[in-house]
Parts: C-alpha cells; sequence; structure tokens
C-alpha cells in the first residue's frame, strides 16, 4: 500500500514540473517570436531554468524513491 | 530492387514491426518464475564487486574485482571467494527466500554488496537487516574501476592538448586540441560569466574538471559494455563528495562582501536578522546539496528508465518484444546523451555562480 501512495507523491511532483517547464518553454517561444535575434541568450536561460526546475522534482522522486523502498 | 520506395512504404514498414509482438503474444514462457522488475533494475544501478559481463546463472562471466578491508589489518582477496564461495538461505522481512554469500575462511559474509564479519559464522538478522560488525570496505569495485577508467581518459585528453599548446604555442590547434578548444573555451565562458574578468582564473581548473569529469562519467554510464555501464554519477557519494568540494570552494573564497550578505542582508530590518541569519546559513548548504540531488536523480531516473524499458522483454518472456522496446529505450537514451552534457554543464554552471557571489565585490 504504502508504495503506490508513495509512486503517487513522485507522480505530483512531476505534474509540478510539467506545468513550470511548459510555462518556461512557452515564454521562451514567445521571446524569440518578439526578438529573433536575441534567440541565443533566450534559449541559453530557457535550459539553465527548466534544468533548476527539473532539480526540485527530482527532489520529489527521489522522495518518492525513499518512501517506496523498505 | 531496394524494398524501400518511399518515406511512406518505410514508414508502414516500421509501424509493421514494431506491432509484430502482438502477434506472437502466447509464444515462449517455459518458466514459471516472475521476472522480478524492480530488484534486477536495482542490480543494475548500484555498485557491486563484480562486473557482470555476460550470463545467467551457470554461465554467468564477470569479473572479480578485489576486495580490499581493513579489519585490525589489511586484508585483501578476490571477490570470487564471495560469489564462489558457500550461499546460505535465510528468509527475509517480506518472507521471500534470499541468500547470502560466505567466503571460504568463514569471517566474512556479502549480503547485498555490503561486507560483514561473521560471528559464530553466520549473519545476525534484526527486522530483516544484518546487525553485524562491518569492517572498513575499501574494495576496487566496480564504480571506483569506472572512476579510474573516467580518469585516465581525462588525464590523457587534458595532457594531449596541453602538449600541443606547449609544442606550438597559441596558435590555431589541431588534432585533438581542435576539438577540446571550443568546449574548454565554453567553460572559460562559463567561468568569466559568473565570476567576473579579475578573479576567475583561479577557479578555471576545478571548473574545467567538474565540468569534463561530469560529461565523461555520464557518456560512460551509457555505453553497455565493460569499461562503460557502472552507473557513477548517479552515486550519490559521488556527487556528494563533488557538491563538497564545490561548497568547500564556495565558504573559503568568500569576501567581507559575501558573509555581510550572510549576516546583514542588506535592506532587512534588524528586526527581521534573527529569521534572516539562520535561512542564510541554511542557504549555504542547501545549495550545494541541490547540486548533489540533481546530478544523482537525473543520472539514476535515466538508467532505470531505460533498463525498465528493456526489461519489457523479460517480463513478457518474449524476444519479439524487443522489436518495441529496442527504439523506444534508444529514443530515450539519445536523450539522455542531452542530459549527460546538460547536467555537467548546470553543475559546473551553478557552482560558477555560487563561487561568483562569494567573491562578488559590493557595488554601491
Amino acid at each position: 500500500m504504502y508504495g503506490s501512495i508513495a509512486a503517487i507523491g513522485a507522480g505530483l511532483a512531476v505534474l509540478g514540473a510539467g506545468i513550470g517547464i511548459g510555462r518556461i518553454g512557452g515564454s521562451a517561444m514567445d521571446a524569440i517570436a518578439r526578438q529573433p535575434e536575441a534567440h541565443g541568450k533566450i534559449q541559453t536561460t530557457m535550459i539553465i531554468a527548466a534544468a533548476l526546475i527539473e532539480g526540485v522534482a527530482l527532489f520529489g522522486v527521489v522522495v518518492g524513491m525513499l518512501g517506496g523502498a523498505k | 530492387m531496394s524494398l524501400v520506395y518511399s518515406m511512406k512504404q518505410f514508414l508502414l514498414v516500421l509501424v509493421a514491426l514494431l506491432v509484430m509482438p502482438a502477434a506472437f503474444a502466447n509464444a515462449g514462457g517455459e518458466k514459471d518464475e516472475e521476472y522480478d522488475v524492480t530488484g534486477e533494475i536495482m542490480h543494475h544501478i548500484s555498485d557491486a564487486h563484480e562486473w557482470h559481463l555476460w550470463g545467467d546463472d551457470d554461465f554467468t562471466t564477470s569479473v572479480y574485482l578485489p576486495i580490499i578491508l581493513i579489519d585490525n589489518g589489511l586484508v585483501t582477496f578476490s571477490s570470487s571467494a564471495f560469489y564462489h564461495g558457500t550461499p546460505v538461505e535465510f528468509t527475509n522481512a517480506e518472507g521471500k527466500k534470499e541468500f547470502y554469500y560466505k567466503e571460504p575462511t568463514g569471517k566474512y559474509a556479502l549480503l547485498h554488496e555490503k561486507i560483514y564479519k561473521l560471528e559464530n559464522g553466520e549473519l545476525h538478522f534484526h527486522e530483516g537487516h544484518p546487525e553485524n560488525a562491518m569492517p572498513m570496505d575499501f574494495s576496487i569495485t566496480k564504480n571506483v574501476l569506472s572512476l579510474f577508467f573516467g580518469a585516465i581518459i581525462i588525464v590523457l585528453l587534458m595532457f594531449t592538448t596541453a602538449r600541443f599548446y606547449k609544442k606550438n604555442g597559441a596558435v590555431a590547434p589541431k588534432g585533438l586540441a581542435k576539438f577540446m578548444e571550443p568546449m574548454i573555451l565554453m567553460v572559460r565562458n562559463i567561468a568569466v560569466d559568473n565570476i567576473g574578468e579579475h578573479k576567475y582564473k583561479k577557479y578555471l581548473p576545478f571548473l574545467t574538471t567538474v565540468f569534463f569529469f561530469v560529461w565523461i562519467n555520464n557518456m560512460l554510464g551509457m555505453i553497455p559494455i565493460i569499461p562503460g555501464g557502472a552507473n557513477l554519477t548517479g552515486n550519490i557519494s559521488v556527487t556528494l563528495v563533488l557538491a563538497v568540494f564545490t561548497m568547500l570552494f564556495t565558504v573559503l573564497s568568500g569576501n567581507k562582501n559575501y558573509w555581510s550578505h550572510i549576516f546583514a542582508t542588506p535592506g532587512v530590518p534588524m528586526a527581521l536578522l534573527p529569521i534572516m541569519i539562520p535561512i542564510e546559513l541554511v542557504g549555504i548548504l542547501t545549495k550545494p546539496f541541490a547540486l548533489m540531488i540533481r546530478l544523482f536523480a537525473n543520472m539514476t531516473a535515466g538508467h532505470i528508465i531505460v533498463l525498465a524499458l528493456v526489461s519489457i522483454i523479460f517480463i513478457n518472456k518474449n524476444e519479439f518484444w524487443g522489436f518495441l522496446s529496442v527504439p523506444m529505450a534508444l529514443f530515450i537514451s539519445v536523450l539522455e546523451v542531452l542530459v549527460a552534457f546538460l547536467q555537467a554543464y548546470l553543475f559546473a554552471m551553478l557552482s560558477a555562480l555560487f563561487i561568483g557571489a562569494a567573491v562578488e565585490e559590493s557595488h554601491h
């Protein structure tokens, strides 16, 4: 029983990450559309922000793994 | 005469191949025991005292790595003493039968890749975990060997590059140096952007080392055959050490401006300082902690996904599922190659950011 609750927790963390990174991607695309010559900087910043959010989501996944293990 | 005339026909053939497993769904399935997916995946991503090459049960082929223990003196032997020693069965906490290995002299036992000292020749269990004493384990395990191999690669790459510049001076490079130069310049740009023009040179060796160490070991972990395939950067002890180095660099190069930001954060009224100071102090620890968890979780999760996809074949006990699971695992592996580079870049960049915050001069 506890294993599956841990998996639900991990899934919720990933849900948050999906929403967050989706918004970053959307803003990045808007920004590039507005100013195509800045696409290099925008892309780099987007990747960095996405990786930071993914780090936080993986905190949640790691805690889920710990909760689901014996 | 070629079998494929157009993209449409190629895609049709590809899709037909991918759904073919359904036609063979009833073939195979001789053994009755279920495939323990979680156990096998955990076994593949964890450290081990042997490097398993191929084979199963009676036909296992492994490289048996040396065991080095400190137990009132140095004790060394090959891990084949364990894996070819006596298996002793016991029932674990969940009621499943497991076994641990005893080596011939009867002094040590191996369970789940941990070595225990035996008293009265057996392991004593308490709530499913052995409570025997453990000797200090300095063995060359799979991860240690992979680390040595990655280190040799980095040393060879860097010394060859350096030798070119020493021989030819500051000219346009040829050969290996031509391949390495853009990457080293990228790390230099990370350092300059985050630490500043005047102070970055001191920290560039550390940042270059961290970047290439993480990148090369991530890539080695993707190669399925020895000497690749050991999940080194997915080992939390390894990422812990890297994060500790970043923390040491940050804290030891902190200048007055840095510490004044921590103990007297500008713009904060005196009454709130008792709250801000513990927060800032904990912040010194949490930022490297996040670095550690980020790298560990990204690498481990990637390996788990690929392993789980390949396990589809074994769960269904039918090799034709390979037509579905191997292309999927291939796509994920391509993503993992990107993640390998990205995590290395990110680790280096965030380390540079923290060091830059520590050496920053106040601008008023």
